[in-house]
């Protein structure tokens, strides 16, 4: 099997475009939470193809843009003491804290080193044996593992100039607090692909069960989102709510029990803020007590000072799916991909970032 | 001589003089070259064609060809888009000290092999040395002259409605290939650069008799990008068909890993050519018998419009506006 071109057939499309014009009669709202359904959703045109009933809103799931300013602050702030390196991945280098951007820093002289995987910046603590390398873990449950095992694999290798500055967030309890709020009426959930290979599809039992919202977990190429938009309407026009799994080929009910094991050894559950969404209870990830000598936040005492929201920026409530990034009155003016205002600009699964490379103000 | 490059090799001294002769002339030696003055002397007439470019690729070796092999392609590149015959070019080193000879012997071979495959000779050119960590390893300055055949008028500036979009290959190889090596980032692929030099080509299209509007290489910010600026140049809308699109599957893969639209990828061995329709089929097939436009396929047209845009119908029929890069997609990969 290709796992990418022989989900993009035209021809299977259409039949499932077909399918769900015919079996659509209700208008409903489906959230994908996801950044990366967001993505694909835009990039294949989806939107266009499906009936005037079925509309989709954007969530708020792509790490980068729920990272709270006070944290980018934090880091910031560390990578400006001497002799430490901090090793992020490459997104969040341009996201605009309060006042100033890790990219800003290091243009002045901050040693701020892109990685791809969490064990690169293992490599550059052991190669730089006289610095602090703090590593940026930042991501959802599909990340969490990988920085996990680094943190693991620090403590057996006793390195003692390594830590995590933990930013990882946990989907369920963002989706709660989303629905707790009450903002937006949704009849469906395209629940993350990536996210449920992790934790399995029981992790969205709960708003099936407690919501009576039809959940289904999605694939990213288009017949994977159309198959999930499909399977979507057809709990609706029923009125069932249960979840269902569009994405068989990833992910299981049970998730991966060996990657959930490795999170729950070296991390638990903390309250986390959430930009947009402020403080949500159990959200978020700190390192256990047995791993707190890899935990940034305690090896190194940083108070950067009050934060400060960019005036005008929405944000927050695009983020929860009230308002699309084309209500915003700086989108495509003052907030551009290339002088970004906001964080939902600059990752590439932002939503504002997504709206304005597919569709600038016609999205 | 020593094995590795020395601040010396730059001095003008007598170890320039040496790697010079020793080195670089034993690649590369021509008449001119031979002759050792400060500037080549050329004997041009009629319509002439002048480029430049800078190459600091990382690696600087990489699978399907080396920074050499791109800094002649690349720019013999940029010329063969006007209609020029390339003719001659210059070459400017400027090397991290401590480069191995080995690695510069390996480049000026593949420079050398490359610019016969063009047929451009090698002019005048030069060789500086900086501290180590002022450069990385190795970049290249090229500069290129090239010679326009009357009657040939191509420019990014004559696309008109209706105009057939012929794309000569599979895109985003290049980008790939280098991803695929940086450190931090191996991924195990056999995918090859698609790096070569496209003058033959383009001599083929000509000579085939076809009208050709516009030609352009879509090297930095792939297809999507070069589409875009063509768009604005001539003032028109571009409609291309995601289903009609060559890429391979390890391209595809790669950049689903990633995260990356394979529209945005660089290319350094493709070209993409804007004709009347009714010349479509000849440019097609002239292309297709070119060594290096075997997978050559029509993408889409040119269509007249207020504004100027790039939209792709995509696999489900439906179409979004295909904008520029923004920002930095891959660092430092030409």
């Amino acid at each position: 099997m290709k796992y990418a071109s022989e989900f993009r057939q035209g021809r299977l499309a259409s039949g499932l475009i077909e399918k769900i014009k015919r079996s659509s009669r209700t208008p409903v709202n489906f959230m994908e939470f996801c950044g990366s359904h967001t993505v694909s959703i835009f990039r294949y045109g989806i939107r266009q193809v499906l009936p005037e009933t079925v509309t989709t809103l954007s969530g708020p799931g792509c790490p980068i843009c729920v990272t709270a300013n006070a944290d980018l602050d934090r880091a910031i702030a560390l990578a400006q003491i001497p002799n430490v390196i901090v090793a992020s991945f490459g997104d969040v280098l341009r996201v605009p804290g309060s006042f100033t951007s890790l990219q800003a820093v290091r243009a002045e002289g901050a040693d701020v080193r892109v990685i791809y995987s969490a064990m690169d910046a293992i490599k550059i603590a052991e190669d730089n044996p006289n610095k602090q390398v703090i590593l940026l873990g930042i991501g959802f449950e599909t990340t969490t593992p990988t920085i996990a095992a680094s943190i693991v694999q620090a403590k057996q290798e006793n390195l003692d100039n390594f830590s995590v500055l933990s930013w990882h967030k946990l989907t369920p309890p963002a989706m709660k607090a989303l629905l707790d709020a009450g903002d937006v009426a949704l009849d469906g959930l395209i629940c993350p692909g990536h996210v449920s290979i992790i934790t399995g599809s029981q992790a969205w039992e709960f708003i099936a069960r407690d919501y009576g919202i039809p959940c289904v977990v999605a694939g990213f190429e288009p017949l994977d989102i159309l198959q999930c938009i499909d399977m979507l309407v057809t709990q609706a026009e029923n009125g069932e709510a249960k979840v269902e799994i569009a994405y068989t080929r990833g992910v299981q009910h049970e998730g991966n029990t060996v990657a959930q094991r490795l999170m729950s050894q070296v991390f638990e559950p903390c309250p986390a803020q959430w930009r947009g969404m402020g403080t949500i209870p159990d959200s978020g990830l700190k390192l256990r007590e047995e791993f707190s000598s890899f935990d940034a936040e305690r090896v190194f005492d940083i108070d950067p000072g009050p934060t400060r929201e960019p005036k005008g920026c929405i944000c927050g409530e695009v983020l929860r799916g009230v308002k699309t990034p084309i209500d915003c009155p700086l989108f495509g003016r003052t907030c551009t991909p290339e002088s970004p205002v906001g964080a939902c600009m600059v990752s590439s699964e932002g939503s504002c970032f997504t709206y304005h490379l597919y569709g600038g103000k016609n999205a | 001589m020593p094995e590795t490059i020395l601040l010396a090799h730059g001095s003008g001294g007598k170890l320039a003089h040496r790697l010079i002769e020793e080195t670089i002339l034993s690649d590369l030696t021509n008449p001119m070259l031979a002759q050792m003055d400060d500037s080549a002397v050329l004997d041009l007439s009629g319509r002439t064609a002048f480029t430049t470019d800078s190459y600091v690729v990382s690696p600087i070796f990489f699978p399907g060809g080396d920074i050499g092999k791109l800094a002649v392609c690349g720019t013999t590149n940029d010329l063969a888009m006007s209609g020029a015959r390339p003719l001659y070019l210059s070459l400017s080193f400027i090397i991290e000290e401590g480069l191995p000879l080995s690695d510069l012997r390996r480049v000026l071979t593949s420079i050398h092999e490359t610019a016969r495959e063009a047929g451009v000779q090698i002019v005048t050119g030069d060789t500086k040395v900086v501290n180590r960590g002022s450069a990385d390893k190795l970049y290249i300055n090229t500069a290129r002259i090239g010679k326009i055949a009357e009657g040939t008028n191509i420019s990014g500036g004559n696309i008109l409605p209706g105009d057939k979009v012929i794309l000569s290959g599979s895109i985003g190889d290049h980008g790939i290939a280098i991803m695929s090596k940086r450190e931090g980032l191996h991924f195990s692929t056999d995918l090859q650069s698609d790096c070569a030099p496209l003058a033959a080509m383009v001599a083929d299209i000509i000579a085939a008799g076809a009208t050709i509007h516009a030609l352009r290489d879509p090297t930095r910010g792939g297809l999507a990008t070069t589409l875009n600026e063509l768009s604005e140049q001539s003032h028109v809308k571009i409609v291309i068909e995601e289903e009609l699109i060559p890429l391979r599957d390890e391209v595809l893969g790669a950049c689903e890993m990633l995260g990356f639209d394979p529209l945005y990828v660089a290319n350094e061995g493709k070209l993409v050519a804007f004709v009347p329709p009714e010349d479509a089929e000849t440019v097609l097939a002239s292309m297709r018998g070119n060594r290096y436009g075997a997978q050559a396929a029509i993408i889409g047209e040119a269509v007249s419009a207020n504004t100027p845009s790039v939209v792709m119908k995509t696999v489900l029929g439906a179409s979004r506006l295909i904008d520029m890069l923004v920002g930095d997609l891959l660092p430092r990969i030409c």
